[in-house]
């Protein structure tokens, strides 16, 4: 056996195309070094360093810039869609840990392990989303996967929070069991795991027809289904999502969304078109199934958390939308949405953290009786993202929707997007009922006392605000940067 | 740019935006300024009501296309645009909706009295809204205002409403939503098949309208916007909200939605549903009419059972709507313009009644019939203003509706005379149950005792009653003036209508049921 030459430019390409996700590991590293030295009451700065840490790992993306990067011969890829999936991904980090830094103060989670936790999960995300080969995104899935489950049962004195990781662990392990047979049945008949070079052998091995291979790619659609909580292997999301520290309630919500939405379509623009309708008529019911059960269930929730968790299944569905539509017009509206989701859903979460006093029943939708007028500017951005995810305009969520939809009618998935608006309109019920409580209720004598909101804080309140607004009046630039992400996919 | 090219050149998008800066410059008042807050809402809308002037006096009778266009790239890689035009179909709804803002600012002086700085950002925003509804003329721009006054009135119901304003702001949001969503995707398909047909992706409805669409296809495109716009008509059977809305709003909730948007959903019926889908509107009209004259019979059979005052006006606005969509799918112009002019009468005529209502309310704080009577002899300047408006709504000639009305009539006349021979029953109950009110409050002895010491209109009552009574008498005696501004718009929606209605027939054979036209398989 001959020894494998030092190819130095190759390593030094490698390394380059995964600069982001070095930065967020040595950032995790330094987290946790630091946290030995640093005495209990000097903890806070670990969330800075953390903060830092993403800021300096955003400006890395934007240095490295649209232009493509093979890494690890063909393991892993920065290319527009990385460029635009990663700047989504450390957009939910940053605004997490910006809102961390309040959340880790009440709720005592303020620990080395907490942040860098968190920061690991981060660069599992940014793996998978990028990996161009399936085993680099089960890898990328495994280290998003774990810290989270850990992160879910932070709060380990809370029977719920407890509750709530279990669930997510086993339905999770039994999850990459899937996903990885998956895997494993697609190689044993291709012979690869890589994503571009298995589309490839599709048409030439008239792959379409064959059971194992179909077999296959189900058991890997299982995988992210589980993964992005798609109808029906949603059964873990709501105790876990209501049990997680609310911080990383929000993080999950729209990070582990973007981080698996962007490797399924990396996996369904390629091959999907060649596996002829089966496969799309199966995601068509998995989409119809997601925003119908989602919505439904929201409807009947009295704990906003948990109905934001509803809600979150939901609106896997509508982005599945796009990718029912399986064209350059449907993936860029899932991308596009997912950016907006980020900032709306970690707005929403964001406040209700201020509002509740306490975890667990202090998101009972009773305790936000009274709060719109005590308290206008929570009241007013709370109503703000809520507009935003009911997706009425002038917001980031009608612009998103809009896409969405929009890609479905254009290839010919009328029915798909007509279920899809009616959805949206039931939606609205659940939506509206914390305004109704806020505003329209006559307040108790008491209103109970938000959280003061830290500088942080604050500002990833407005960032988030900001964003859905920007978004939804001119969205014109970020839709052209997803076209452009989605056409080099393509190339 | 100086202010005056400003105003030359973006005239339409001052008149937009004017409101929604206004509410943005409130935010900035404490809280506590009640009367500063109140006062400056109500310069923001008469500057606004002033502007609209402007646009009136720089109309041009002679053009029938949009004036004062406006264009602005908005998302061009989809061809997105921010279009705004005025023409003879929307510059009456326009003026209306900026001439019944001051006023109703005006009225809600003592009636408001809790979060004034929220209710007048919200009264402001759906200003903007609704200008920008009748204004926006790319696809679009429409559904981003049109659903942006869903969220102002959701509010003006659900916090300063009656008792059930919770279950009637919610009814009412849903239910236009829900209408409205369909439209959306119907949009969406009409952009398509613009694109598919033409190689262009536009929302531009000037456009749009020189498509022709085929039937099977036009079929489902009205469907879907007929939905939209007879839920905010609202139509017979689509009327269940309204009556709850109106009944819990407060009273200039009231008034902006009777005068204002309930016109939307005439106004998008005439702008979008008909001019864009002209043969399937033309095939579903004996539907839309005997819908339209059911809700005119129905409308006022229930306002005449009624017990409360402001439910019985509320009925009677979907007995008058009914008016307004019969002349609308009359198809011709005396029924068309007939329509236009009784959307702004139907907006004066039930915004003032709202308003007289609003009156005797806040000195009562009933609306029950039976507490009142006799009131013209406690209340003499009331009872006069009540007398006028009464009159007016009936459409006793003399008033603003009986013009409107009467064009109506002859319109529906000469294309199916038993529609306005049934229509026609509905004024007389409209007198029956109209008039049965007015005896039964302000006629007769004094029954109740704590009528006896009301006080009659005060000087800000009578100053927003006045240019009510105004317009009624001046679109009453003398409505050349508004129609002629409305002739050559109208006259070429009629014509541009039946063109594309028989080019999009090409081909057809004579005598082809709708059963064959629709689903009659592929051509």
């Amino acid at each position: 056996m001959t020894p494998i030459p030092f190819d130095q430019a190759a390593l030094v390409q490698g390394l380059c195309s995964i600069l982001p996700e070095l930065v967020v590991i040595a950032t995790a590293i330094a987290v946790l070094l630091a946290d030995l030295v640093l005495p209990e009451r000097g903890k806070k700065s670990l969330c800075h360093l953390g903060i830092a840490g993403t800021a300096v790992a955003i400006l890395a993306v934007l240095w490295l810039g649209p232009g493509r990067i093979d890494g690890f011969s063909g393991m892993i890829v920065h290319d527009g869609m990385g460029l635009f999936i990663t700047l989504t991904i450390l957009a939910t980090a940053l605004l997490t840990l910006l809102m961390g830094t309040g959340y880790s103060e009440w709720e005592g989670t303020q620990k080395g392990e907490f942040y860098a936790l968190l920061l690991f999960s981060t660069a599992g995300m940014l793996f998978m989303a990028k990996g161009t080969d399936l085993m680099t995104v089960f890898l990328g899935l495994e280290t998003m996967s774990i810290p989270i489950y850990c992160l879910v049962g932070f709060h380990r004195n809370r029977i719920t929070s407890l509750e709530g990781a279990l669930k997510y662990f086993l339905l999770g392990a039994f999850a990459s069991g899937f996903l990885l047979y998956g895997i494993a049945l697609m190689y044993s008949v291709t012979g690869t795991t890589k994503i571009p070079a298995i589309a490839g052998m599709i048409g030439d091995l008239r792959l379409y027809g064959n059971p194992v291979f179909m077999v296959g790619v189900g058991l890997l659609l299982v995988g992210f289904a589980f993964k992005v909580s798609l109808v029906p292997f949603h059964m873990w999301t709501p105790d876990a999502y209501q049990g997680a520290p609310t911080v990383v309630t929000a993080f999950m919500a729209a990070g582990v969304k973007a981080a698996a939405f962007a490797a399924l379509l990396r996996v369904t623009l390629l091959t999907f078109p060649a596996l002829g309708p089966v496969m799309t008529n199966i995601l068509w019911v998995l989409a119809f199934l997601t925003m119908t059960v989602g919505n439904l269930s929201a409807l009947l929730q009295d704990n906003v958390k948990r109905m934001l968790a509803y809600s979150s299944i939901a609106h896997a569905g509508y982005i599945l939308v796009g990718l029912v539509s399986g064209d350059v017009a449907g993936a860029q509206a899932a991308l596009f949405y997912l950016l907006v989701y980020a900032f709306m859903n970690l707005g929403a979460f964001g406040v209700i953290m201020l509002l509740a006093h306490r975890e667990d029943d202090g998101y009972d939708i009773g305790n936000f009786t009274g709060i719109g007028f005590r308290y206008p500017v929570l009241g007013g951005l709370l109503t703000l993202f809520l507009v935003s995810l009911a997706g009425i305009p002038p917001t980031a969520g009608f612009i998103g929707k809009f896409y969405l939809f929009s890609a479905a009618v254009k290839n010919g998935y009328v029915g798909l997007a007509v279920l899809g608006v009616l959805n949206s309109a039931v939606s609205i019920y659940y939506y509206l009922r914390p305004v109704v409580y806020m505003y329209m209720l006559p307040a108790p004598a008491e209103v109970p006392v938000p959280r003061p909101p830290r500088t942080a804080f604050s500002l990833a309140l407005c960032v988030s605000a900001a964003a859905v607004l920007v978004l939804g009046i001119a969205p014109r630039s970020v839709l052209a940067f997803a076209e452009r992400s989605i056409l080099s996919l393509l190339m | 740019m100086t202010g005056v090219a400003l105003l030359d050149h973006h005239l339409l998008s001052v008149l937009i935006a004017l409101p929604m800066i206004g509410a943005a410059l409130l935010l900035f008042f404490p809280r506590e300024g009640g009367s500063a807050i109140r006062n400056f809402t109500l310069l923001v809308t008469i500057a606004e009501f002033l502007l609209s002037l402007a646009v009136v006096a720089r109309f041009d009778v002679a053009i029938a296309g949009m004036q004062l266009v406006e264009r602005a790239p908005w998302i061009p890689q989809y061809g997105i645009s921010y279009i705004v035009g005025v023409d003879g179909i929307s510059l009456w709804i326009l003026m209306l909706t900026t001439f019944i803002m001051p006023i109703t600012i005006l009225s809600t002086w003592s009636a408001v009295s809790r979060n004034v700085k929220e209710f007048m950002v919200f009264m402001l925003v759906l200003e903007t809204a609704m200008v920008g509804v009748f204004l926006a003329t790319d696809l679009f721009l429409f559904y981003i205002f049109w659903e942006l006054v869903l969220i102002p009135m959701y509010f003006l119901i659900g916090v300063w409403g009656g008792e059930r304003r919770i279950y009637a702001a919610i009814k009412f949001f849903l239910y236009t939503f829900a209408g409205s969503v369909l439209m959306l995707v119907a949009i969406i398909a009409l952009y398509f098949h613009h694109h598919a047909v033409t190689g262009v992706y536009t929302m531009d409805l000037m456009k749009l309208y020189e498509l022709t669409i085929p039937v099977n296809l036009q079929l489902w495109l009205f469907a879907a916007f007929f939905l939209a716009f007879a839920f905010k008509v609202p139509m017979f059977p689509f009327h269940t909200w309204l009556p709850d809305a109106h009944v819990e709003a407060p009273t200039a909730g009231s008034v902006i939605l009777a005068a204002v948007l309930l016109k939307m959903g005439t106004y998008g019926f005439l702008r979008f549903a008909m001019a864009l889908f002209p043969v399937a509107a033309a095939d579903w009209t004996p539907l839309i009419a005997v819908l339209a004259v059911v809700g005119i019979l129905y409308g006022a059979l229930v306002a005449m059972v009624q017990k409360d005052v402001k439910k019985l006006v509320a009925y009677s606005s979907v007995s008058h709507l009914g008016f307004v969509m019969l002349g609308l799918f009359a198809f011709n112009l005396q029924g068309i313009e007939g329509a236009i002019l009784q959307m702004v009468n139907h907006g004066v005529s039930t915004g003032a009644l709202f308003l007289i209502v609003g009156i005797i309310y806040e000195r009562r704080h009933t609306r029950l019939i039976s507490e009142f009577g006799g009131l013209s002899k406690v209340m003499p300047l009331f009872s006069l203003c009540f007398m006028v408006v009464t009159l007016s709504s009936i459409g006793v000639p003399g008033t603003n509706g009986f013009v409107g009305e009467f064009l109506i009539l002859l319109g529906a006349f000469k294309v199916q005379k038993w529609y306005a021979v049934v229509a026609a029953t509905g004024v007389i109950f409209a007198a029956v149950y109209m008039l049965w009110m007015f005896q039964r409050v302000m006629l007769g002895k004094v029954t109740n005792d704590e009528n006896l010491h009301l006080s009659d209109m005060n000087g800000r009552e009578v100053a927003y009653m006045l240019p009510l009574l105004l317009f009624i008498l001046w679109i009453g005696v003398y409505p050349q003036p508004f129609l002629r501004r409305m002739d050559a718009s109208v006259n070429a929606f009629v014509t541009r209508f039946e063109a594309k209605k028989q080019a999009s027939l090409a081909g057809s054979p004579a005598g082809e049921t709708m059963l064959v036209r629709y689903f009659g398989g592929k051509k």
